[in-house]
């Protein structure tokens, strides 16, 4: 399979690489996928008080689209607030990533991966 | 070193030198381009020759009379030809067709032909180690079993089956046995007659032949009848028609000879390369070796690396030409089916790498792979969120996974 240069380029050099601690209220976490679907993405958000993502880590198990589609989106969320954060669509990914079709479940997933991290964030704070 | 490193030997095998100086001799208007059916003059005759001498060469790597040596395109066409075409002819006997559910795509999608044609079929369940043991062919067999194709090495994983048990319960119950020979012929001994088969499959391509072309042995005595499945102008005895491509067919000749002649001590080579391989990597953790410890060939190594994606361990060894699952089906995103029906968990499968070695790996090569393959494996452990699980002690399969 030919990826594209921004997929190798996301997968040779993996942004924000890393886990955060997940104890705090400020952390956001989403895993999402499954082993025998072959990926699983987690990401993890910090939020501050004005609920602006001030850092972001992702770890990824999964194919080199899933690996970048989740190095992307953790440049992208950082200094967004998490309203807008929530808003990105995995076809802008698959757009910035030139995915082909049959990759395109790794962008759904990383859509998935930052909506479930705000939920959980969101959560947190209401407690 | 040239880069990338070839290690796939078992999806083809580049044409050995030799191999292709004989076919270059059959194409030319100075050389044996004749029609090997022409009757009439020297060209087919000399043409006629030639593939009578690879037919000797093909059957003695196998213990089989030239006579019973039928060429076709190769293995996959052999596979349809021995099993539609034995199950069709014998259709008053019987139709039941057992098989197992390992096999090569070429044998499977058959046997769903034949479902389609109101056959009923069994698809055995191998063992743990890949293996289809004779008891569960037996356990199989019914009055109406007519034909059995069981294959003699699994080509993800080099397992070897005991093709000569699995003939005699055939023979003892009269039903025809065929066995897909592709990843065996060259790489372990064969003797037809010994093992009690019916019908086997070759291609030339998987023993340093060129691609196009492979052969199906058919037994004449006790007699094999078979329904052609190509008609034409009645070659191969009736049995695949069609204008016989000397140059081809010399190709396997020529690498079937040399298959024989180099059989032992290149099996004991690639032993030596394919444990330098293993040592090299058996100390990480997590790290599997697939199949068989016992019965295998040499040249196939399939190893699961726990918690690493196969396709981006694929792309992280760009370096080297390897495998996840077979090259027919890694165009899809499904876990290899062979190591799914060993019972290995989808991850397990998942992160699976076939590494193939043959006639021209090097000892260098393998140490290049190994480094390759250790930075590859500890880079994706790192981004690997199972990795981190499993490291803090996380059973994986009490996790409630959200399926998508």
């Amino acid at each position: 399979m030919a990826y594209s240069e921004k997929v190798i380029d996301h997968y040779e050099n993996p942004r924000n690489v890393g886990k955060l601690d997940d104890t705090s209220k400020f952390v956001g976490t989403g895993m999402v996928g499954a082993p025998a679907c072959g990926d699983v993405m987690r990401l993890q958000i910090q939020v501050n008080a004005d609920g602006i993502i001030e850092d972001a880590k992702f770890k990824t198990y999964g194919c080199g689209s899933a690996i970048a589609s989740s190095s992307l989106l953790t440049e992208w969320v950082k200094g967004k607030n998490i309203d807008d954060a929530e808003q990105i669509k995995n076809t802008e990914i698959a757009h910035e990533l030139a995915l082909p079709p049959v990759k395109i479940h790794c962008s759904v997933l990383a859509e998935d991966a930052i909506k479930a991290a705000v939920r959980d964030v969101r959560e947190k704070q209401a407690v | 070193m040239n880069l990338p490193i070839y290690l796939d030997y078992a999806s083809t095998t580049p044409v050995d030198p030799a191999v292709a100086d004989s076919m270059m001799e059959c194409l030319t208007s100075t050389g044996n381009f004749g029609n090997p059916a022409s009757r009439s003059h020297v060209f087919g005759w000399e043409a006629e020759s030639a593939v009578e001498d690879a037919r000797v060469e093909v059957a003695n790597l196998v213990g089989a009379d030239p006579r019973e040596i039928v060429w076709t395109s190769g293995a996959t066409e052999g596979n349809n030809l021995a099993i539609k075409g034995c199950a069709q002819f014998n259709v008053r006997k019987g139709k039941h067709v057992i098989t197992s559910r390992i096999e090569h795509k070429a044998v499977l999608d058959t046997c769903r032909q034949l479902e389609r044609e109101g056959f009923e079929v069994t698809y055995i369940d191998p063992d743990e180690q890949g293996l289809v043991q004779p008891e569960m062919v037996a356990a199989a067999m019914r009055e109406d079993t007519t034909v059995v194709s069981i294959m003699h090495v699994n080509n993800e994983l080099g397992t070897v089956n005991d093709i000569a048990a699995i003939g005699k319960l055939c023979r003892d119950r009269k039903i025809f046995f065929h066995v897909d020979a592709a990843q065996s012929a060259g790489k372990t001994a064969i003797d037809v007659e010994a093992m009690m088969v019916d019908m086997m499959s070759f291609s030339a391509h998987k023993l340093y032949g060129p691609k196009g072309i492979g052969a199906l042995y058919v037994r004449r005595k006790p007699r094999v009848r078979i329904e052609a499945q190509i008609h034409g102008g009645g070659h191969e005895r009736g049995m695949r028609s069609g204008t016989l491509p000397t140059h081809q067919i010399v190709g396997m000749g020529e690498a079937f000879r040399i298959g024989r002649e180099v059989l032992a001590s290149e099996s004991d080579r690639i032993k030596v390369l394919r444990q330098r391989l293993w040592d090299g990597v058996a100390d990480m953790e997590e790290v599997h070796l697939n199949g068989s410890p016992n019965q295998h060939v040499p040249g196939i190594v399939n190893i699961s690396f726990a918690f690493v994606e196969g396709e981006s361990l694929i792309m992280a060894l760009r370096d080297l030409a390897v495998s996840s699952g077979s090259a027919c089906t890694s165009a899809s995103l499904e876990p290899s089916y062979v190591l799914r029906a060993l019972g290995l968990n989808d991850e397990m499968a998942h992160s699976s790498i076939r590494f193939s070695i043959g006639r021209y790996t090097t000892e260098e090569q393998i140490d290049t792979a190994i480094a390759k393959v250790r930075l590859a494996v500890d880079k994706l452990r790192e981004l690997s969120p199972l990795w981190d699980m499993f490291k803090d002690g996380v059973d994986l399969n009490q996790v409630e996974w959200s399926a998508h």
